[in-house]
């Protein structure tokens, strides 16, 4: 009986340490230290409107952006408020099917290329802001035509937004395709 | 495979090995009340708590005694859970306005929380306000954690006294363990994560405007414009971070830590990983400082650091090599400068193969659960270590504290076998091992493949567990047994095509956790009790030592043939016969 006593009590008082005053002191913390980066690591444009988080891919679908990664996040992609990968197992005839369409549809855009696997396949967010360098490199010719850039010079941007082996050894060199857009939205906006 | 590769999965190790002594010397001193360099604001703030709670913090336990407390104390907590979800519509913080979690799903998610499983047939973004996340979920993340490591603390208790009645007191280990431990690492992980680019806010969710509008074909044929990109938020740093240190497991979001904002960068990657393997790692040195032999505690170390390799370097090398089914189509899955190549599918670029294949193999060693990529799409042989993993019992350094009492149940069958083999009656470390303890043992090696393959096959055999099923052939059953394991094992990382949310998988994997934790918890401190009455014998020339190589051999063979001869029958016709379909090009 005692013991059940206790049970409910250092329930209660060990909730309001680990269950409020942890988190918010932890809230009140990271808000003073990394304002930004605690509040999602947000894009905006000069007058303040969000256009998205450097973290959190967006779709692109026209030929002058570059391309994310197919998404299973959502029944359109890249849902950010629906996080989530395809689940298809390896041996799955959806699976299959669906990377041989997107082949098709790669294969007629860029004839001579490997097609990177990156860009067939969906990440496991279904909102991985990012593509391999051979990604972005398989998409510069469709890009640089559509912007009238040189492929060098488009080459070159690439480079630029390109983040290396984070301290030279970890996780795998990548493009943030929004970033890259963005920048390319700037420099060499497309011709309506 | 690339050279990089490895060297990630051998910095990681390293990582391990540094921490594992001063992190196992700190615990010991925890445990045994020595005093420790934060005691100037923890033990006052200990005392308060015992006072509040009315503790008698000099009162020693019998097993028993330690068992019913540690049962009401898991009730009362899970009764809590329970009523936040089931009330989180009328209770605040729930920007979102999101409604009362049904009642199945309820039972499911405070059992899953509670058992340290962290099994989600949610989907946090969608389901849960901020109160259920921070005081409820990210709750039981602590408690969970610290109620496994105090039955480790009790067993290590019980080999090490003598004569003695008692275990030491619940609610002391308890508390020291969340103070002591796990409070301020995560305190300081926490912003750690932050500093990488995970959210920690109370705002409600951002709406972006997208850079691109996209028109999409929605049903009917109808066009449907996008323009906006709806952004989540939340206090999400610090439930990771101790998700990732109690070996937890439950994501802040659905896609868990493969989710940019709960795991943004390749080193919060690396520290997410070296979290989970920190306590159960130091807890091998625990063992040997308490029991007074070292060498012990190292071949216990060495014994999981094998069978860490052995799980790694297969699930890399069938990542790396990627889907034949793939390569078919001209797909380029080669490694390079350029790109990650392998099996992409279900993998974030920023973590590429290896930083993938080494999560998923930490995550299982260790009963976390957390996944940075999808386990579902994993190539057969892939997905099977994860798998194996956990049908081994998590004891490759395991789930903190349940590792160790679990590899500690394999020790006493391993040198219960050696002493069978030489004829003399069993010893550990000075205990003579009686038939009692050989028995609960045993009781603690059948309740787990019962759980699991009784639950499968029952699954296979009824439409309502076979209607959630999303893949066809041999890879569906691998979904169901995977749910099991992952259930019982109180892992909680799934193959996530199965559709768990319903009142089938709800309430059967809402079981296979709490038989997984508490039926297993409780002959294990049973062992506990019955070893700490035992004299200490002197080593004689039949002892078998448990500090050379060959013990580690044993340990580990016995660890396998269990494992193997269990699970063995029902993985040949899961992800093995997938394997050999693959390669000749069945797709199902």
């Amino acid at each position: 009986m005692k013991n059940i006593k206790t049970a409910i009590a250092i329930t209660l008082v060990t909730t309001v340490l680990l269950g409020l005053v942890y988190p918010l002191v932890v809230t009140a913390l990271a808000q003073l230290l990394f304002p930004e980066k605690a509040n999602g690591s947000l894009i905006r444009e000069r007058d303040g409107t969000v256009v998205g988080s450097r973290l959190i891919g967006q779709p692109f679908s026209s030929p002058g952006y570059f391309h994310p990664r197919p998404s299973a996040a959502g029944p359109a992609g890249y849902d950010a408020s629906s996080s989530s990968g395809s689940n298809l197992g390896p041996t799955s005839s959806k699976l299959i099917e669906r990377i041989r369409r997107e082949v098709e549809r790669l294969r007629a855009e860029n004839p001579t290329a490997l097609i990177p696997v990156d860009l067939v396949t969906t990440s496991g967010s279904g909102l991985d802001p990012h593509i391999s360098p051979a990604a972005a490199e398989f998409q510069i010719p469709r890009v640089a035509r559509e912007r009238g850039m040189s492929e060098d010079e488009l080459r070159r941007l690439v480079a630029r937004h390109t983040e290396g082996r984070q301290f030279g050894i970890l996780g795998e060199p990548r493009v943030n395709v929004l970033e890259l857009n963005r920048e390319l939205d700037r420099s060499h906006p497309m011709k309506r | 495979m690339t050279i990089n590769g490895w060297l990630q999965i051998l910095l990681f190790f390293a990582l391990v090995l540094v921490v594992t002594k001063p992190l196992g010397a700190y615990m010991a001193r925890v445990y045994q009340g020595e005093r420790t360099w934060l005691d100037f604001v923890l033990r006052p703030l200990e005392r308060l708590i015992y006072r509040a709670t009315g503790v008698d913090e000099r009162h020693e336990m019998r097993w028993t005694e330690y068992a019913a407390s540690l049962l009401l104390f898991s009730l009362v907590s899970m009764l809590l859970l329970y009523l936040l979800q089931r009330l989180q519509d009328v209770l605040p913080l729930n920007p979102q306005g999101f409604a009362a979690v049904p009642p199945d799903l309820a039972f499911n998610t405070a059992a899953s929380f509670t058992t340290n499983t962290n099994w989600q047939a949610y989907s946090g973004e969608a389901t849960m306000s901020y109160l259920v996340q921070m005081a409820g979920l990210a709750y039981q993340n602590f408690v969970s954690a610290a109620v496994g490591m105090a039955v480790a603390v009790a067993f290590i208790r019980g080999i090490a006294r003598r004569e003695s009645e008692t275990i030491g007191n619940f609610w002391v280990d308890l508390v020291r363990g969340l103070l002591w431990i796990l409070l301020p690492i995560s305190f300081v992980f926490a912003l750690v994560l932050v500093s990488q680019g995970v959210v920690q806010n109370l705002r409600p969710y951002q709406t972006a405007r997208l850079v691109e509008p996209q028109i999409v074909q929605s049903e009917g044929s109808s066009q449907q414009v996008i323009r906006t990109q709806t952004i989540p938020q939340g206090p999400a740093a610090s439930q990771i971070a101790i998700k990732m240190l109690g070996t937890n497991g439950g994501g802040f979001f659905n896609a868990n830590s493969a989710h940019p904002f709960e795991n943004p960068t390749p080193f919060s990657n690396l520290l997410e990983m070296l979290a989970i393997f920190a306590i159960p790692a130091g807890f091998t040195y625990t063992l040997g400082r308490m029991t007074g032999s070292q060498r012990h505690g190292w071949a216990v170390f060495a014994a999981m650091s094998l069978l860490f390799f052995v799980g790694v370097a297969v699930a890399y090398w069938a990542e790396a090599r990627g889907n034949p089914l793939v390569a078919a189509l001209g797909v380029d899955q080669s490694a390079s400068a350029m790109q990650p190549g392998g099996n992409m599918e279900g993998k974030e670029v920023r973590f590429g193969i290896a930083g993938s294949a080494l999560f998923a193999t930490v995550t299982t060693d260790a009963s976390c659960g957390a996944v940075n990529s999808m386990h579902d799409s994993f190539t057969p042989l892939g997905g099977l270590v994860p798998l194996v993993n956990m049908q081994l019992g998590e004891v490759v350094f395991g789930g903190v504290g349940a590792g160790l009492y679990g590899v500690l149940v394999m020790v006493i069958l391993s040198v219960f076998i050696a002493g069978l083999m030489v004829g003399r009656t069993p010893e550990y470390l000075g205990k003579k091992i009686d038939s009692y303890d050989v028995k609960m043992a045993m009781l603690y090696v059948i309740i787990f493949p019962l759980s699991i393959l009784g639950l499968t096959a029952a699954s296979v055999l009824l439409p309502a567990g076979l209607s959630s099923v999303s893949n066809g052939g041999p890879h569906g059953l691998t979904q169901i047994l995977y749910a099991f394991t992952s259930g019982t094992a109180n892992n909680g990382s799934a193959f996530g095509g199965l559709n768990a949310n319903t009142l089938w998988y709800n309430t059967t994997v809402g079981l296979a956790m709490l038989v997984g934790r508490f039926l297993m918890i409780v002959p294990v401190l049973a062992i506990a009790g019955n070893l700490a009455r035992k004299k200490i014998v002197p080593p004689s020339l039949g002892t078998f030592p448990v500090t050379t190589p060959s013990f580690v051999v044993l340990l580990v063979s016995v660890i396998l043939i269990v494992g193997a001869l269990t699970f063995f029958p029902v993985l040949s016709l899961g992800p093995i016969v997938e394997h050999l379909l693959m390669q000749i090009g069945q797709t199902f």
